[in-house]
């Protein structure tokens, strides 16, 4: 042992970080890993229950449905950035900027799970579109329909009671520039997970005319 | 060895992420652009996914900021997701003939 760590010291051998970063940022990428596997999963379940349905709807007018839902993407990517500034803020140690920054990227949230309820309630009073049934008889739309926006409007839910704690503690002298990346890698994942279930289940449901 | 983490942590600028950012929306309007074109299914899906896949991968080099960490954390963990994942497909053939398989009366 001691002649091999003499030839090569190996960064694997204990005692130093391998990756360079501290536990919590590895911890929020273990936790990221594993909830894309969840989501995943979820879409997989989508395409299979599409696949195998040849009479599946396809329940979302260009306008409005899928203008709105683009808006609510919109909402979505500007918060990412608003989230990157505010992290780039507390690397410079502005803890007034990133406060400011981090209640932008709320206020994106917060317009995406606004949009996304009126959405829903859209959906449910107006064209009877429930988990369990739907007009166009085909029950699996409805429950992966909202199996999967319902698991990502909880995640960003989560993210914005994540970032309440985040800009209050950051707005009081606590926490470090890591605390704050670490919750914009999670605020991030929240937006990266939206980029699949927009075209995967908006856009391949549009419906033109 | 704290002082050179701390460098690595602080990476890209302002600029980079505006650019990031609007190639994300450039992106996100070309999918909604083939939306309303109505483009057949096959060739609308595999656009849509190349383009997720580019945008899911600006996101977790940049905003993420995995291209400026140590190239071993991304292998630790991509290289096993990404396996994961396309394992998911290995019934999409079955799935893809069910249809076919129903009894016509």
């Amino acid at each position: 042992m001691s002649s091999q760590a003499s030839v090569a010291p190996s960064l694997w051998e204990g005692g130093r970080s391998p990756y360079a970063t501290n536990s919590k940022k590895f911890g929020m990428w273990l936790f990221i890993i594993s909830d894309s596997l969840t989501f995943s999963a979820l879409l997989f379940a989508y395409t299979y229950s599409r696949v195998t349905n040849p009479d599946w709807p396809k329940p979302f007018d260009f306008t409005p449905a899928i203008i709105f839902s683009t808006v609510m993407t919109l909402c979505l990517l500007s918060s990412s950035l608003t989230m990157v500034m505010a992290v780039h803020a507390m690397n410079h140690g502005n803890r007034g900027a990133t406060v400011r920054w981090i209640l932008a990227t709320m206020a994106g949230g917060g317009a995406f799970v606004v949009l996304h309820l009126s959405e829903w309630l859209k959906l449910i009073n107006v064209e009877g579109v429930t988990p369990a049934h739907n007009p166009w008889n085909v029950p699996l739309f409805g429950g992966t329909f909202f199996a999967i926006t319902g698991l990502h409007m909880t995640h960003v839910v989560c993210g914005l009671i994540y970032l309440t704690f985040i800009a209050v503690g950051v707005g009081r002298g606590k926490f470090k520039a890591e605390d704050v990346e670490v919750s914009g890698l999670y605020w991030h994942f929240v937006d990266l997970v939206w980029m699949f279930v927009f075209p995967l289940v908006y856009l391949m449901s549009a419906r033109v005319g | 060895m704290s002082e050179h983490v701390e460098e690595l942590h602080v990476g890209g600028s302002t600029g980079t992420f505006m650019k990031v950012w609007i190639a994300l929306l450039a992106m996100t309007g070309i999918e909604v652009l083939l939306a309303y074109e109505q483009v057949p299914t096959l060739i609308m899906l595999t656009v849509l996914m190349g383009l997720s896949i580019v945008k899911a991968a600006l996101i977790i080099a940049y905003f993420m900021h995995l291209k400026f960490e140590k190239l071993s954390l991304f292998l630790t963990l991509f290289p096993m997701l990404i396996f994961c994942i396309v394992l998911m497909l290995v019934f999409l053939g079955d799935a893809a003939r069910i249809p076919n398989m129903r009894p016509t009366f």
